[in-house]
């Protein structure tokens, strides 16, 4: 195979190049948070009102560590009742699945392509 | 077999690179060991709590032991490839060899997104402390933490710029300390020295599994902080003085030592603290260790956790700044990345430019993204490397057979241990769908659209055969 020899980078678009993977990385892991679309938020589905430990059901051992933190049945409600939510959609997961694939499928035909050339010019044909 | 041998002293398996100035080879396994623990260890101190929200103390416990498996079987599979390929860059350039340049660059960006929030992770833990240390000392008002998340990154990235003996050494030291102080509190709690504050029947009783099956499956998720960042070892391949015998030697050290700490850990804290305030990293329990020694009653025990949890987190951040650099440096040295942060500094013999570069993105994390999130970006990129790991010893088995090339360790089963790390992925996964479906398919959006950018623009710039640095001969079916 002949040899590849690549074009010389710019520093202005080196400079480019950075930029671009900075926006990606920072929009891909903001972008959720800034929608509102993290999950993972816990919420109270039952609230007690003027709660006692029992009735948040805690036992003695229970109610007097939560005490030794500096809590009251107040003051602990919700980190006592708080619950996730784990329902969901098959469609939801199936999509999971689908991206996951696509995307392992994707970086290995391209790699695999990548990598014969590679094999190519270092050992010859 | 072949003459090709990376234990051999004169021909060690590093390829030229075509660089004036190396990185500099002054490290044992004692260091690796640091690296490795120092990395993880602070996954006992804060993080691997939100396990036990998921699903509760059980289910924590479940989930400890299983990815426990998963990266025993990441230590072995690491250990035996890393052992043939001692450069810089880790599972970046074992991918980058074996698998191929796509691979190789998303394998790059997973490391270096995994330690870049991992450490943002540290320094917002670190911060909190400060703010309970002032209000334990008498300070009033609520104490910014952004001043100390800020001097935590940049002090470290200057030790890390300064040279690497220094900087792992110093790993080593802190990373021992915060070890010794597990350990300390496990003999001093638990009823081996003295009388013990564990209560786990009682703890326990009405709240067993309080989401039943699902939540053990959730658990999973922040379950893999406990040892996340243990691969990281084979970042110090090019800077240890004996690769073949270090970088094992160490890795499986570090994974046995981990396993015991997180065990330790997990009945110290559930033995101790109510699971919903244990499992609340956020409005709960930051730093469960440490709120365990609280409510031991010693001061003695508080001060030493303290320090134990400050240190734990410093020599995480620490090892994160090194092996996100590292990775980063490698990619930019192949031009996967612009060139210019392929550079060593000339005197210090670190890859200066790539540390200096990853320091904003780490402050954007700490100061902009609350703990659980920043954590679970962390997961995730780990996750997807830890899917890797299987495919890439399959293809390296398949195509440099035991004969063609001497590791300095052969993993034991293959590919026994291939198939159930990728099983424990796939169930890791679900976990991470239960809670945090939209960042998983955010993330892997992202990566798609930078691999379609790689493919299609980057890699124009990419010398072709000078990837291949390793003194290995051709690889079967090629």
């Amino acid at each position: 195979m002949a040899h590849y020899i690549p074009p010389k980078q710019g520093k202005a678009s080196q400079l480019f190049d950075v930029v671009v993977l900075v926006v990606l990385t920072v929009g891909s892991l903001f972008v959720p948070l800034w929608l509102n679309l993290a999950g993972a938020a816990k919420t109270v589905a039952s609230p007690v009102e003027n709660p006692t430990w029992e009735a948040l059901g805690q036992n003695a051992a229970q109610a007097a560590k939560y005490e030794a933190l500096g809590f009251t049945p107040e003051t602990a409600h919700d980190l006592i009742l708080a619950r996730f939510d784990y329902s969901f959609s098959v469609g939801a997961l199936l999509v999971m699945i689908l991206v996951i694939v696509l995307y392992y499928f994707l970086i290995l035909r391209f790699s695999e392509s990548e990598y014969r050339e590679v094999i190519s010019e270092k050992f010859g044909k | 077999m072949t003459d090709i041998d990376i234990t051999s002293q004169t021909m060690d398996g590093m390829g030229p690179h075509g660089t004036k100035v190396g990185l500099l080879r002054v490290l044992g396994p004692a260091h690796v060991w640091a690296l490795g623990v120092g990395i993880v260890l602070v996954g006992e101190y804060m993080g691997w709590n939100f396990s036990v929200g998921k699903g509760g103390a059980f289910a924590a416990l479940i989930a400890c032991w299983f990815a426990g498996i998963l990266y025993s079987c990441v230590a072995m599979i690491d250990s035996e490839v890393t052992s043939t390929v001692a450069s810089a860059g880790g599972q970046y350039t074992q991918a980058k060899h074996i698998i191929g340049p796509l691979m190789a660059f998303n394998v790059g960006l997973y490391l270096v997104f995994a330690y870049t929030m991992l450490e943002a992770a540290n320094a917002i833990t670190a911060g909190y402390l400060f703010s309970v240390v002032a209000s334990m000392t008498g300070h009033e008002a609520e104490l910014d933490q952004r001043p100390f998340i800020i001097l935590v990154i940049t002090f470290l990235a200057w030790l890390n710029y300064r040279g690497v003996l220094a900087t792992l050494t110093f790993n080593l030291v802190i990373t021992a300390i915060a070890f010794i102080a597990i350990i300390t509190l496990f003999l001093s709690t638990s009823g081996v020295l003295g009388g013990g504050i564990m209560e786990h029947a009682a703890l326990f009783e009405g709240h067993e599994l309080p989401y039943g099956w699902i939540g053990v499956l959730a658990a999973m998720h922040f379950g893999l902080w406990y040892y996340l960042g243990i691969e990281g070892t084979t970042q110090a391949a090019e800077e240890v003085r004996s690769p073949a015998r270090s970088l094992p030697f160490g890795t499986l050290a570090g994974i046995m030592t981990l396993l015991i700490a997180a065990t330790l850990t997990w009945f110290m804290c559930s033995g101790v603290l109510p699971w919903e305030y244990l499992g609340d990293g956020v409005s709960g329990s930051v730093a469960p260790l440490f709120d365990t020694a609280r409510l031991s009653g010693s001061t003695a025990l508080v001060w030493l956790l303290g320090f134990g949890t400050l240190f734990a987190t410093l020599a995480s951040a620490n090892g994160c700044i090194n092996d996100a650099s590292r990775a980063w440096f490698a990619m930019g040295r192949d031009k996967y990345l612009p060139g210019w942060f392929g550079a060593v500094h000339p005197k210090y013999r670190t890859p200066y430019r790539s540390i200096v570069f990853l320091v904003p993105i780490a402050l954007i994390f700490a100061l902009g993204a609350p703990l659980d999130q920043v954590i679970t970006f962390s997961i995730l990129s780990g996750l997807l490397g830890y899917t890797f790991m299987p495919l890439n010893i399959i293809l390296f088995r398949r195509k440099w057979p035991l004969d063609t090339i001497k590791r300095g360790y052969e993993h034991p089963f293959h590919p026994i241990p291939a198939f159930t790390l990728l099983g424990i992925c796939g169930v890791t996964f679900f976990a991470v769908f239960l809670g945090y479906g939209t960042q998983l398919v955010a993330m892997i959006g992202f990566y798609i659209i930078v691999s379609l950018w790689f493919h299609f623009w980057r890699y124009r710039f990419v010398n072709r055969g000078a990837q291949f640095t390793m003194p290995w001969p051709k690889p079967k079916g090629y």
